[in-house]
């Protein structure tokens, strides 16, 4: 085979290769919807944050906004931090706005839920959202309701 | 001779094999530089690793992808979760069946037929005629091999996986009756470009690294005798199937370990 055939095939099979990747990427991943970096971060502090992790959706009307940045643990509060980059189209969030965390499907993973105020003022990089919600633990509800049986 | 000696004998041996592996890594390495001078040998190497493997690993790749879409779906379907076939199908390639399966084939492919043609050219004595002419056999044959596995690796095996992601998507959309946006967008949800499919690259270039330099060592290490280059083959497919295998738990280990 000629030098050039052998070129030829060997850039099909690169570019094959590297569209292959690119499809991966786009079609395969949550690379084509999200683009980390060009948003804002906000955080707020949890009593019980359940199952959440790093990474997990933000939501808004059940839109995703952003995602779960990190997760720490105040050891003066006692509670949970939770910081969560918000997507830089969505900067008209009022500084009330309540976060909750609920869970996608009986056995889905956790998310975030944001429910807006009614505050002029926005949320801006670095604010707290001061009313949280915390995750609802399967034990504690049952726990309640075993409660309010033997109350009765 | 006694037991122990035996023992120690096998145990140096073992080292001393170890060295000389190394020793012949570093000298590919410096002898890399050729490469950027005369690209033609690189070209030329990459169509008879890469470009001949493609058939083998695109048809693999539908296949495996075909058969996760079944077993995927039969496991699912009692949960009331087939929408998570993609899910299902685009991690297991991604992250584990694309990199490893693909530098199993390869090993079986190209790395085996990489070792018999260097080690045919020192059992003909090719390698030494060319250091007679005082052409560095590193330069000439070696290097340029090894980069071409280094760098065909991870390209087939990107291959692999989409062409098995499609080939989910032909059982368990075509012929099972998945939704097709269901696996689309349950997919994209789940699988993280830099978790996973990022790191499902990293483990196929360490696959490539390994599989090429196995290959081209043993070749050249290989008893110049008939008996000695089919041995040689064999051990390529053998140690780099090892290889790959340890190194894949070690590396699914340090990247998804810490959940």
């Amino acid at each position: 085979m000629t030098t050039r055939r052998i070129e030829i095939t060997v850039g099909i099979f690169v570019a094959l290769g590297l569209a292959a990747l690119f499809m991966l990427a786009i079609q395969v991943s949550n690379l084509g919807e999200y683009r980390g970096g060009d948003g804002y971060e906000v955080h707020a502090y949890f009593n019980n944050i359940g199952g959440l992790k790093v990474r997990a959706p933000v939501t808004m009307a059940g839109v995703r906004v952003g995602r779960v940045s990190a997760i720490t643990y105040d050891a003066e509060r006692y509670q949970a931090r939770v910081s969560f980059t918000i997507s830089a189209r969505y900067d008209q969030l009022p500084t009330d706005t309540q976060a909750s965390i609920y869970t996608a499907g009986l056995l889905g993973e956790q998310y975030i839920a944001l429910e807006p105020g009614g505050e002029d003022e926005v949320l801006r990089d670095g604010d707290a959202i001061l009313f949280t919600q915390s995750a609802l633990v399967l034990e504690e509800l049952i726990g309640r309701v075993l409660v309010n049986l033997t109350g009765n | 001779m006694g037991p122990f000696q035996r023992l120690g004998r096998s145990a140096l041996g073992v080292l001393e094999r170890l060295g000389r592996g190394h020793l012949f890594l570093l000298r590919t390495l410096l002898a890399m530089g050729t490469l950027v001078r005369r690209p033609g040998l690189l070209v030329r190497e990459l169509y008879s690793v890469g470009v001949l493997s493609l058939l083998i690993i695109a048809v693999s790749g539908l296949f495996v992808g075909m058969v996760l879409g079944y077993q995927g779906y039969i496991t699912l379907v009692d949960f009331g979760a087939a929408e998570a076939l993609g899910t299902v199908v685009a991690l297991s390639l991604v992250r584990e069946l694309g990199p490893v399966v693909t530098a199993l084939l390869f090993a079986g492919r190209a790395g085996s037929a990489l070792t018999a043609e260097i080690g045919l050219m020192k059992a003909t004595e090719q390698l030494s005629s060319m250091e007679m002419m005082a052409v560095d056999p590193y330069k000439r044959v070696i290097a340029p091999r090894f980069l071409a596995g280094v760098i065909s690796l991870p390209l087939l095996a990107a291959i692999f996986s989409a062409v098995g992601v499609a080939g989910g998507y032909f059982i368990g959309v075509g012929v099972l009756g998945v939704d097709a946006g269901a696996y689309w967008s349950q997919m994209q949800a789940s699988v993280d470009f830099h978790e996973d499919i990022m790191n499902g690259v990293i483990k196929s270039m360490v696959f490539g690294v390994v599989a090429a330099w196995i290959a081209v060592f043993e070749g050249y290490d290989a008893t110049p005798t008939s008996e000695g280059v089919s041995r040689a083959t064999t051990r390529t497919v053998v140690h780099t199937a090892l290889a790959i295998l340890a190194l894949d738990f070690i590396l699914t280990g340090l990247m998804f370990g810490d959940i």
